[in-house]
């Protein structure tokens, strides 16, 4: 009872987590066919929901889902069942770039304290309209 | 099933003070929008708004004791499912089935009456009557057997009801023909839940085609029942308010063949099951799933929970 996707389906972030632990050693022929028996072979997607019309796709979570027809519906059973959503995007988990969180000091440190970036540390010069 | 009273509250009413459709819909607040809900029938029934002809009411009932049957059925897959999404999305396809056979019951009931003459709510239906008094057809109780199994019963019951529901829609009678608008839009994506599905077992491993393949040969001999007429559906359908069966055939062949030559998979020769759900006629495995679903009403009767 195991339903594959496409077995050749992208390895991911997913592959990290050994979701089937071995409950007895392998059999001569599972280990002839490895790949029918890995089930990570279902990548990890992260999705975005937009909530309304005029509002931008929000991170909503992520999932398990053989390919991209199956992770969009998969996100609209998981994550759009009270009425969260009119759009959804997915995105393999792996094709995300993100910031690196022990450069938190370089990467995001550096705007604090220079209130001149901020319209509010400018007095408004005399005489100015429409300010 | 049922909030104990319809009128005065319960988890029933979330919308309220939620009028209009999307008109209202906010950017900043979930909703949980306005469709017809089974308790909207309870209370037209109530007070009297809707009555429903005999006829009516055992078509109700049939309609309406397929969705249950299923949803008893899909909801064995919850925690069982082979992943965590796969157990949301049948979770899913059961409650929208369990939503339509509230509907369908609740009106069906409203042409029955209890002992003290009170009007048989969903409950009463669903949960004391007898293996012979449900008019499920056979496809419905089948078991769930493996997943590829399942899958071929959705595809055979997805694509049959939403030809059903999108007959019905243009019913002649009105409640009817709201259940059915309502139902027609989940049942399209259960339809394409299950077509995904036959597509990627099919051509996924040789475990999972042969699984597959395997499965539609287990439900396919039931098939036949679903386009059967008979002289309640004849009556019905030359009255406009119901769908002849038959009718359905069609595009139910046109449409499964499709999906089926895609997945490179033949419609499977196996001969037919005597079927006679309708009648009352059920296999051996219908009483198993009443047991279960029916015990705990029975047992403390008018329990809440």
């Amino acid at each position: 009872m195991s339903p594959h996707g496409n077995p050749d389906a992208p390895a991911s972030a997913a592959t990290e987590i050994n979701r089937e632990a071995p409950k007895a050693a392998p059999s001569p022929e599972q280990l002839a066919q490895p790949e029918h028996h890995d089930r990570s072979a279902w990548g990890l997607w992260e999705v975005f929901v937009r909530s309304s019309r005029g509002l931008s796709h929000v991170h909503a979570g992520s999932l398990h889902a053989p390919d991209a027809a199956m992770a969009l519906r998969n996100a609209r059973d998981l994550y759009t069942r009270r009425n969260e959503g009119v759009s959804i995007w997915v995105v393999p988990a792996e094709a995300i770039a993100a910031s690196d969180p022990d450069s938190k000091g370089s990467f995001f440190e550096s705007p604090q304290g220079k209130d001149y970036r901020h319209a509010t540390y400018y007095t408004k010069s005399e005489g100015v309209k429409h300010l | 099933m049922s909030t104990p009273d319809t009128t005065t509250g319960g988890h029933g009413d979330i919308s309220t003070g939620v009028a209009g459709g999307d008109s209202n819909a906010s950017a900043t607040r979930i909703t949980p929008g306005n469709a017809l809900r089974p308790e909207d029938i309870a209370l037209e029934v109530k007070t009297g708004l809707v009555k429903p002809s005999g006829d009516i009411a055992e078509y109700a009932l049939r309609l309406g004791d397929d969705a249950l049957i299923l949803a008893q059925r899909l909801g064995h897959w919850i925690s069982r499912a082979p992943e965590l999404e796969e157990d949301i999305a049948l979770g899913n396809i059961a409650l929208d089935q369990l939503g339509h056979a509230r509907s369908f019951l609740t009106y069906a009931g409203a042409a029955m009456r209890n002992e003290d003459g009170t009007a048989k709510s969903e409950d009463d239906l669903a949960y004391f009557r007898r293996e012979h008094e449900f008019r499920s057809v056979q496809l419905f109780e089948q078991p769930n057997g493996d997943f590829a199994a399942t899958i071929a019963r959705q595809f055979v019951v997805s694509y049959y009801q939403y030809e059903l529901y999108l007959r019905l829609t243009e019913s002649k009678d009105e409640t009817l023909a709201a259940i059915a608008a309502k139902a027609v839009k989940e049942v399209d994506y259960h339809r394409d839940h299950s077509s995904q599905w036959i597509l990627r077992l099919a051509g996924g491993t040789e475990e999972s085609r042969t699984r597959m393949i395997h499965g539609l040969r287990l439900m396919w001999p039931y098939v036949g029942e679903l386009f059967r007429d008979d002289e309640l559906t004849q009556r019905l359908a030359e009255a406009g308010a119901a769908v002849a069966p038959s009718s359905l055939k069609d595009d139910f062949d046109r449409l499964t063949a499709e999906v089926l030559t895609e997945a490179e998979l033949e419609v499977p020769d196996v001969p037919a099951a005597p079927g006679g759900g309708r009648q009352g006629k059920h296999s051996e495995y219908l009483g198993y799933i009443l047991a279960e679903m029916q015990v705990l009403a029975r047992e403390h009767p008018g329990a809440s929970w």
